[in-house]
């Protein structure tokens, strides 16, 4: 249906909207990677230079940065692992005819307008707190001895918070997924024999499978940049132990103002973002075409 | 797929149901509840449901010493202005690439995506720069843009999928009517991807709202929006739980009153017009 | 209404708005959340009806948010501050790197020479006065009266590290939920690195010797280390790891800390209407180990004039304001004498009503036995006693408190610790240049 005037049309309104994002990701881009060839620290302005790769070789050589590398794809995965499997399940018990079904989906969504800081904040001062939380005043209240989740399971403690904040997202958009299937077809194999197992693996899933891959995808932009929650709850401990690759960076950054090295592991970030990025599309671009 | 079911698994199902909704929600009434009691009541063990020390003091004590308005009034300036510029910008790019796509149409959308990638901090001192070199520090219109551009790749994605499912016959037929370019982005497109916009319009404005990163990066006071006034709460001498409550439910309500009130529109942008 | 009567006071109310722009300055003042700080808020009438053509916008923000916006914008020269409250570790730092304005030309009502010797000197780079002193501080050890008695013991006025730690066994009391006592060790630079770098004062430790070459690997820091984990792991409070300023205050107003050694700050919280133990509370001054330093810390929030303000008359008349003696009295007339920011001035110790309030004597004799420019038993070549007054200071105690913290959760043995801490600084100082 497309003549020639009107795909000349067409790229003149996808102007803008590329030629902002290119310069949005060019420009801090391009200097990223000139800095992260740099000494440049704020607090030492007199000593700036040329290093070469010193910076990049700083994160190798750190003790702390496969762990970190670990702990990011863990928290990616943990906490798509977590939203994706309680979403299905949350949203296949809210898709029954139950009382309520409204009221029951505004408190499902809640966390979602919670901001991350406050988010964070909450869990740890209001229910992860050893002495104060409520978690600790229920282990008691058992007799049991309160757990200790930010010092001996930082990572899965920040798994979970994460998750909280995500577990709305996964579950509307598996909630329409569901939704929109229709009810003769799982009536129609029920009258066959099959089972609710082999309902849901052979009908239900199938339908999910391009809900389920918008979530993967979406989540894991966000997730692979997330430290606000680390800084807030453990600061990326005890020790290293919840130290992701943002965080490394944000303590590079904020802590020892040492852009130079900030900016070396922005380029591994990003290295790393389309490594992720690119086994995601091959996994899983299949899904999203229609 | 909703079907009819026996009233004994009917009446299991729903309290099954509001159990687990009711955990999910848990975190922020208890919040809110934390919200209303005195410090000592907000940190007693074994804690206080009924018996608390009910009191209003920590929103009186919070909105005396900040001028919660102008953080409120900026977070509503920077959200909808970034979403609103957001849009402008990105109709007519998801028009055109849902109707007059292109063999590199998906690679484009990909990479778009793939601008958000770049770890926010990474890039702090550098942004912070260009900013700096602009006098854009502190302004709204330079959290407007900076917004806008972070959130871009998603709204032209999102609208990209609803404008997909618009069949094309209806633009041939306004098309074979005489109408031009623009006229069919008005009269014809508009309407029907109205509520598509929509829901694109309040996911983004809650995703900017909650932007906390670079919200407190680039401002100082005049345009400071409600994460910095959080960030003023929050860690102060002793754990003051009951205000930092008062606080974080004074920056999060406006949002959650809003989201509820337009949960169905909501829903649909939550899905990224991913299912049909 | 008729439409010209509107008019017309439109135009007066434009004219007088005008006026007022033409006359007023407006000055940004960056200060952190804690209480002193808040209440200066509350008493800006004074100041507004004083100075009624300077006016303050304020930006308030949780201490570490406001360090970072605050370098930010000073080492970038953004000028977005004019006024901005920042501690004893950045002072000599900054004021070097010719950062900070000058204060020297306040005026003589202002009596420099009132400020507190040790704290003055800590924000003065070579005759330069780069920072006006809004309250001081130091440590010492806070500890519950009652339980000491209860376990027929007494605390002296200037304990030993021995003396703490058998005061520590006798108050625990684990089903009581009584933890004998409570220290930092939350990971930062401010945090559990603050009061391990003073305690280590005491036991002889130092960062770095005369040719900046890092002391990790020395007994020092190996008995400093063995002795707080001892301490923790047998009388203090679970989670200890994730424990700062802040958490420890709660745990110790809640009556769950039988002793808690830290900012003499905290004095006015514990002994304040948040506090379950208002009444219970004794102080005493920082342990020592009888090698002639005390484990105390000296930390002064100041406020300071970046050199890129463009109001910096305007900033001056508010730092004088906040900081002269007269504002003591009107947070004295206000608020009562136990609210007065503390520790930055002579007279004020003087002072026949604040000698009744029950920490003073002990708070100015913290301050008076903290020496920054020799804050341990062997000589160094840095100023700072719970840190070292180098830019890098910031990202090396933040590293090696993370170490520290996680040998305190349990995750390492003090050895592993040290030799990651020694290991992690002689990289960084060589990267620095310090060292080859």
């Amino acid at each position: 249906m497309s003549t020639q005037s009107s795909r000349l049309a067409a790229r003149a309104m996808v102007a803008p909207s590329v030629v902002l994002l290119l310069i949005w990701m060019i420009v801090p881009l391009a200097m990223t990677l000139y800095y992260s060839f740099r000494f440049y620290r704020l607090l030492s302005p007199d000593r700036t230079g040329w290093v070469g790769f010193t910076n990049y070789l700083w994160f190798f050589n750190s003790p702390d940065f496969w762990l970190a590398l670990f702990n990011t794809l863990a928290l990616v995965g943990g906490v798509l692992i977590i939203t994706v499997v309680l979403g299905i399940l949350i949203a296949l018990l809210i898709d029954q005819p139950v009382k309520g079904q409204g009221y029951l989906r505004i408190l499902v969504i809640a966390p979602f307008f919670v901001m991350p800081p406050v988010a964070a904040s909450i869990w740890e001062n209001l229910f992860m707190h050893p002495q104060n939380g409520l978690f600790s005043a229920i282990a008691r209240g058992f007799g049991a001895q309160p757990i200790l989740f930010l010092e001996q399971y930082p990572m899965w403690s920040v798994i979970g918070i994460v998750s909280w904040e995500w577990l709305p997202f996964a579950t509307l958009i598996l909630l329409t997924a569901l939704q929109s299937l229709s009810s003769e077809q799982l009536e129609a194999a029920e009258m066959d024999g099959a089972s609710a197992f082999s309902r849901f693996r052979y009908i239900i899933l199938p339908h999910m499978t391009r809900a389920i891959t918008v979530v993967i995808l979406i989540q894991t932009i966000f997730l692979l940049g997330i430290f606000g929650e680390i800084f807030t709850t453990t600061q990326g401990g005890p020790g290293s132990a919840s130290t992701t690759l943002p965080y490394m960076i944000f303590k590079q950054a904020i802590a020892a103002k040492d852009i130079g090295r900030a900016a070396a592991g922005g380029i591994i970030a990003v290295i790393l973002a389309n490594i992720v990025a690119y086994f995601l599309m091959r996994g899983l671009g299949r899904n999203l075409e229609n | 797929m909703a079907r009819a079911l026996s009233p004994r698994r009917l009446w299991l199902t729903t309290a099954a149901a509001w159990f687990v909704a009711l955990l999910i929600f848990f975190p922020v009434l208890w919040m809110i509840l934390t919200s209303f009691k005195t410090e000592p009541s907000a940190v007693a063990m074994p804690p206080q449901f009924l018996s608390a020390d009910w009191t209003l003091e920590n929103y009186a004590e919070v909105w005396a010493r900040s001028d919660y308005p102008r953080f409120f009034w900026n977070s509503v300036v920077i959200s909808v202005g970034s979403t609103l510029l957001g849009l402008l910008i990105a109709i007519p790019a998801a028009w055109a690439m849902a109707f007059v796509p292109g063999k590199k149409t998906k690679d484009l959308l990909m990479w778009m995506l793939s601008t958000k990638m770049m770890p926010a901090v990474a890039v702090m001192i550098p942004l912070y720069l260009l900013f700096q070199r602009m006098g854009l520090i502190d302004t709204k219109i330079g959290l407007v843009v900076a917004l806008m551009l972070m959130n871009l790749p998603i709204i032209i994605w999102m609208l990209y999928t609803y404008f997909k499912e618009i069949p094309g016959e209806i633009l041939e037929a306004s098309r074979m009517d005489g109408a031009t370019l623009w006229g069919e982005i008005i009269y014809v497109l508009t309407p029907m991807a109205l509520p598509g916009i929509a829901s694109t319009m309040l996911l983004n404005i809650i995703l900017a709202w909650n932007e906390a990163f670079w919200t407190i990066v680039l401002t100082t006071t005049k345009a400071a929006p409600l994460s910095a006034f959080i960030a003023s709460f929050s860690a102060p001498q002793g754990l003051f739980y009951a205000k930092l409550s008062a606080a974080s439910a004074m920056a999060i309500l406006p949002i959650l009153i809003l989201g509820w009130f337009s949960q169905k529109q909501l829903v649909r942008g939550l899905t990224f017009g991913a299912v049909k | 209404m008729t439409k010209t009567l509107r008019a017309l006071m439109g135009a007066t109310a434009l004219v007088a708005l005008a006026g007022v722009a033409s006359a007023e300055t407006t000055i940004t003042v960056a200060t952190v959340n804690n209480g002193d700080m808040v209440r200066m808020q509350g008493l800006m009438d004074d100041f507004n009806a004083k100075h009624p053509d300077i006016k303050v916008e304020w930006v308030t923000l949780e201490e570490n948010v406001l360090r970072q916006n605050v370098t930010t914008d000073i080492a970038t020269g953004g000028g977005q501050y004019d006024v901005i409250t920042i501690g004893t570790y950045e002072v000599p730092i900054w004021g070097k790197q010719g950062w900070l304005e000058s204060l020297n030309d306040l005026p003589a009502e202002y009596d420099v020479d009132d400020l507190l010797p040790a704290i003055r000197g800590g924000l003065t780079v070579d005759g330069n006065l780069f920072a006006a002193p809004f309250y001081g501080e130091s440590s010492m050890v806070m500890y519950r009266k009652d339980l000491m008695e209860a376990a027929g013991m007494t605390m002296p006025d200037a304990p030993t590290w021995a003396d703490i730690e058998a005061a520590a066994k006798a108050m625990t009391n684990r089903d009581a939920d009584i933890n004998g006592i409570c220290l930092r060790g939350k990971a930062g630079w401010g945090e559990n690195m603050a009061f391990l770098t003073a305690m280590s004062n005491s036991f002889g430790a130092r960062w770095f010797d005369e040719a900046w070459v890092p002391q990790f690997d020395q007994p020092e820091w190996k008995a400093t280390l063995d002795f707080y984990l001892n301490l923790m792991n047998n009388y203090g409070p679970a989670g200890a790891s994730n424990n700062g300023f802040n958490e420890n205050l709660t745990l110790f107003n809640q009556g769950k800390c039988g002793m808690w050694i830290d900012a003499t700050v905290a004095a006015s919280f514990v002994t304040g209407k948040d506090s379950t133990v208002a009444d219970k509370v004794g102080f005493a001054l920082a342990p020592d180990n009888g090698l002639g330093k005390r484990g105390n810390w000296l930390w002064a929030w100041s406020l300071a004039v970046p050199a890129s303000s463009d109001a910096k008359a305007e900033a001056k008349i508010f730092i004088d304001w906040a900081t002269n003696k007269d504002y003591l009295a009107l947070v004295a007339s206000k608020e009562g004498w136990a609210n007065v920011p503390p520790g930055t001035r002579t007279s004020l110790y003087s002072n026949e009503e604040y000698a009744k309030v029950p920490f003073a004597k002990m708070t100015i004799d913290s301050i008076n036995s903290a020496d920054p420019t020799a804050p341990t038993v062997k000589p160094v070549p840095y100023v700072g006693v719970q840190f070292v007054a180098i830019p890098e200071f910031q990202g090396l105690g933040t590293t090696v408190g993370e170490i520290f913290s996680a040998a305190l959760a349990g995750s390492k043995t003090a050895d592993e610790a040290l030799a990651e801490a020694q290991a992690v600084v002689t990289d960084e100082m060589k990267a620095a240049g310090y060292i080859q």
